[in-house]
């Protein structure tokens, strides 16, 4: 095989030649540019990276990348992704799925590509909507949403994708914004590093069908009193002046104001090996706790392919390179 | 060592089936018995039935479990219609197997468990070695329980259960004897499997030679039985099953292409055997992937075959109709896998442990829109070796999901295979694109091979090459989403050409018989051994008739039309309600056929379409 000389790659590289058709303001469209402007800081070659994606809005996302990439069918990315990691475990692998695709239709798949630990990178859109069929309650939708399928509010209880994540054992946890660009690229970043599952929340905005879903947080200016961003090793510490806190009321996280009673050092830590913080985290949900944002939970462990082609060395090793001869003829036979 | 006293009669060929309760270790008497004749030079043919439920309730009827074996000295393709010896080891096993038996056959029967509660559990008012219903057959009442026990009462490490547990090998044991067959195979074979118990290898061991001289020195036994050798080909042989075979194929065209063999597959009845045959080739740089269900185990097979590998999925009938979507999908990638159904009774569940045809329209047609697949089926356990290369072949010729229909008889029942030598196996051809660099001309991943129609199979990790595929109507040459309706329309016709242009590459249909007149037998599948000897009979008896045996299915062999109008009639058998006579009936405008169905779950019997060959012709 001849050497391939990296090339020196930037944002437009990936850009591909297709027209993007998403609604104009979507949410869409911010995440696809932080994408495209992360990609050459990874250090991936770009014939080593492949989008695959289900059905949905967030899944046109391979269409617009100029790399390899498979717009696949409803909720199945997962098991897409996984069968490619297996096949080709040194590829950069990127599932684009949203709360419909990858919760709803796909639940089953997302789980169980995270119990695995299957090195792929997946990136949950979340607007709470289905968006492509016009405007039904999602599985993330709050009860009482009116849509088109739930006139008189939804009666479902929502999925929390963070804590599904956490229960099947996710080494890479977090959450950000499609409006907080430069948070997002970091947190892609991170999840590029991971070598196992990433799973990303990326609270998304539905422009047409749930345009109000993430007001009091997705605004700029007012942003930083209402969520909390998560840095390893440092307390939850929020607000526009750093003046508020989470602490542990017993189990319970509480908010506090800095400066009284409470000092930073009667805050929580974060510790992103906790798997029992990564649920308390994660259970902080808008308007009672200004939700985390940022990486929950990483930790090391090995992932799927690793484990599968550590197999394959172990067995040529101790069978030596499989022969088709011995093969044939294992076992009983007999020569007439 | 054999008794003077006792007469020892020549047989050609003989049916034997050991039936118990599905804890009592039949399929590996059966199995034991077949490794020694097989060994011993018989040809052999077998076939396992046993219930869906693991353990269904003991010594009821749903929990029979019997292993059939046709044991002969010239070349034969069933595992026989009616048994001649039966070894029942309680009241169920009889009964279920009893309507199967020749007339004058032998049964060996375990008396022991022949107990009024055994009794009433099998549905038997009055106990059958009693009331004179078994008059006509050659019985022989052998208290297996009690002869084990006593065999093995003096070891005392072993518990009453684990001594029981070796009561098959006892009536194993008086098998051997009865068709003067050496225990050598056996004791090796046991000397193995409990190496780490070696107590069990001997008390195992000790019940099989007791029950071998039980047999010679009480002279229960009046006559013996000899099939000599078959003349086979040349060379050296070994037993397979149907999804041995598979197995083997698939890992021979994955080394045959260069390719690691990537199967990602979710457990069925009765399909899991591949599975299991696969896992232990991790030295072959097999990459087995256990789905967490139908849709993921061929989603992942998408995924692996987008990433160069060699991909596979095996599964049965309810299998593919989940899978269905993403055969879809599979299709219009264009790229190359292997697609293996299982075929088990049916629908729904039906009859997971059982045999039928009925996916044939389902594999052909079921899914959505214009989405054609070529179809392959094996004819026999050991043609499932051949038939899985050569799926591997076309699929990466045609760049096109293959699929293969084997069946639950094919899957289970074994026979001898001549051991091919590898090396005489042709490589199979596989060309990747090379990498471009970006003054190159633009790469174009639907842009296809003229002769094959084939797209090129660009994988990443290739520089240059960079493209998107998806399920959404693309443009030619491109494969940009288009929903233009003249490239539509292209799209869908150049799939279709695709698949019928692989008719070049494959062999013509055969036909055993003059090539034309009154009567044509067509089968398919995993029946040709059962049409093939029942026309052969017809033929031998006097009756102008042929046969004809498709291993193809889509696309059909190129003088298809031209053999099937060279004949007045055509009767096509099926295990199913005609779905290959319907097939035929639409593709060639053909009124000459004639359904044969049947339905019950088992394989034909040569007799049954020998009787409808009489019918026909007489």
């Amino acid at each position: 095989m001849t050497t391939t000389i990296p090339l020196e790659l930037s944002k437009k590289d990936f850009v591909s030649d297709q027209t993007v058709r998403w609604c104009p303001g979507c949410g869409d469209y911010a995440i696809l540019a932080q994408m495209q402007k992360i990609l050459p800081e990874i250090g991936v070659a770009k014939e080593d990276i492949v989008f695959i994606s289900g059905i949905g809005c967030s899944s046109r996302f391979p269409y617009y990348m100029n790399t390899y990439g498979m717009h696949s069918i409803h909720g199945r990315a997962p098991t897409i992704a996984s069968g490619l990691a297996v096949a080709n475990p040194d590829l950069s692998i990127w599932v684009v799925t949203g709360d419909g695709d990858g919760l709803s239709i796909g639940g089953n798949h997302l789980i169980h590509a995270i119990r695995r630990n299957v090195n792929v990178n997946i990136l949950l859109f979340n607007n709470r909507i289905y968006g492509l069929t016009k405007g039904q309650y999602s599985p993330t939708s709050r009860q009482g949403t009116r849509t088109k399928s739930s006139p008189m509010g939804s009666i479902e209880q929502p999925l929390n994708p963070l804590t599904l994540a956490l229960a099947a054992e996710a080494t890479f946890v977090a959450r950000t914004m499609d409006v907080d660009t430069k948070h997002l690229g970091e947190v892609l970043k991170a999840a590029a590093e991971h070598k196992g599952t990433s799973f990303i929340e990326i609270y998304q905005n539905c422009v047409i069908f749930n345009p109000n879903e993430w007001a009091g947080i997705d605004d700029r200016k007012t942003r930083s009193d209402h969520v909390v961003y998560l840095e390893h090793g440092k307390p939850l510490v929020f607000g526009k002046n750093n003046d508020k806190g989470i602490r542990l009321n017993g189990f319970k996280p509480e908010v506090v104001e800095l400066g009284g009673k409470f000092t930073e050092a009667d805050l929580i830590v974060h510790d992103e090996s906790s798997q029992e913080l990564a649920f308390i985290l994660a259970h902080m949900e808008h308007p009672i706790y200004p939700p985390p944002m940022g990486v929950i939970r990483n930790v090391t462990k090995q992932d799927y392919s690793a484990g599968l082609m550590e197999q394959v060395e172990a067995a040529q090793k101790q069978k030596g390179v499989g022969d088709l001869a011995t093969l044939y003829s294992a076992g009983e036979t007999w020569t007439v | 060592m054999s008794d003077p006293t006792t007469q020892i009669v020549e047989l050609e060929s003989v049916v034997i089936r050991f039936a118990g309760d599905s804890g009592d270790g039949m399929q590996l008497t059966g199995t034991q018995f077949t490794n020694t004749s097989a060994v011993f030079g018989n040809d052999i043919s077998t076939f396992p039935d046993y219930p869906a439920e693991i353990r269904a309730p003991a010594g009821t009827l749903a929990g029979v479990s019997g292993f059939q074996v046709n044991l002969s000295e010239h070349d034969i393709l069933t595992p026989g219609d009616s048994p001649y010896v039966l070894i029942a080891m309680n009241p169920a096993a009889l009964k279920a197997s009893l309507p199967d038996l020749q007339r004058g056959g032998i049964i060996i029967v375990n008396t022991d468990a022949f107990t009024p509660a055994n009794l009433k559990k099998a549905d038997y008012d009055t106990n059958p070695l009693e009331d004179g219903s078994l008059a006509g057959y050659e019985v022989h009442e052998v208290p297996l329980t009690t002869l084990t026990r006593e065999t093995l009462k003096d070891m005392e490490t072993l518990t009453t259960k684990d001594k029981d547990r070796c009561q098959n090998f006892f009536a194993l044991g008086m098998t051997f004897w009865i068709f003067d067959r050496e225990l050598s195979v056996s004791e090796s074979w046991l000397d193995q499997k409990f190496a780490k118990k070696p107590e069990l290898a001997e008390a195992n061991k000790k019940a099989l030679e007791t029950g071998y001289y039980f047999g010679e020195t009480t002279e229960v036994f009046r006559r013996r039985f000899s099939i000599r050798p078959a003349a086979l080909k040349k060379g050296t042989y070994r037993k397979i099953t149907g999804n041995e075979a598979l197995a083997l194929g698939l890992v021979t065209g994955a080394k045959k292409m260069g390719k690691p063999l990537f199967y990602g597959s979710y457990p069925i009845t009765p399909a899991s055997d591949i599975l299991h045959n696969l896992a232990p080739l991790r030295n072959f740089d097999v990459r087995t992937f256990q789905a967490e269900d139908e849709i993921a185990a061929m989603g992942s097979v998408i995924g692996a075959a987008f990433g160069g590998a060699l991909a596979v999925t095996g599964t049965s009938g309810p299998g593919v109709a989940l899978k269905g979507e993403a055969m879809g999908l599979a299709m219009m990638l264009e790229l190359p896998m292997v697609i293996i159904n299982v075929q088990r009774g049916g629908p729904s569940t039906g009859l997971p442990t059982k045999v039928e045809q009925s996916d044939l329209l389902q594999m052909l047609y079921g899914r959505n829109g214009e989405s054609p697949i070529p179809v392959l089926a094996p004819q026999s356990p050991t043609d499932a070796f051949d038939i899985a290369y050569e799926a591997c072949r076309l699929a990466v010729h045609a760049m096109t999901p293959v699929a293969i229909l084997s069946d639950g008889y094919l899957a289970n029942s074994s026979e001898p295979w001549l051991i091919p030598n590898p090396d005489e196996i042709a490589d199979i051809p596989v060309n990747h694109p090379a990498e471009r660099e970006e003054e190159d001309a633009p790469f174009f991943p639907y842009l296809r091979n003229e002769e094959s129609l084939a797209r090129p199979w660009a994988i990443p990790g290739t520089r240059g090459l960079e493209h998107r595929v998806g399920g959404l109507s693309k443009a030619p040459i491109t494969g940009n989403v288009s929903y233009e309706p003249k490239h539509h329309s292209q799209m869908v016709r150049e799939r279709a050409e695709k698949v019928a242009r692989l008719a070049n590459v494959i062999p013509e249909l055969k036909v055993d018989g003059p090539g034309e007149g009154d009567l044509l037998v067509v089968s398919w599948g995993g029946t040709f051994g059962a049409v093939h000897t029942a026309v052969r009979r017809a033929q031998a008896a006097g009756f102008e008739v042929s046969h004809a045996h498709f291993r193809y299915l889509n696309p059909f062999p190129k003088n298809t039309e031209a053999v099937l109008r060279n004949f007045k009639r055509i009767l096509i058998p099926e295990l199913n309600m005609g779905q290959l006579a319907f097939v035929l009936r639409g593709t060639f405008a053909l009124d000459t056929i004639i359904t044969y169905s049947k339905m019950h779950g088992r394989p034909f019997k040569i007799s049954e379409l020998y009787d409808k060959l009489e019918e026909l012709l007489g």
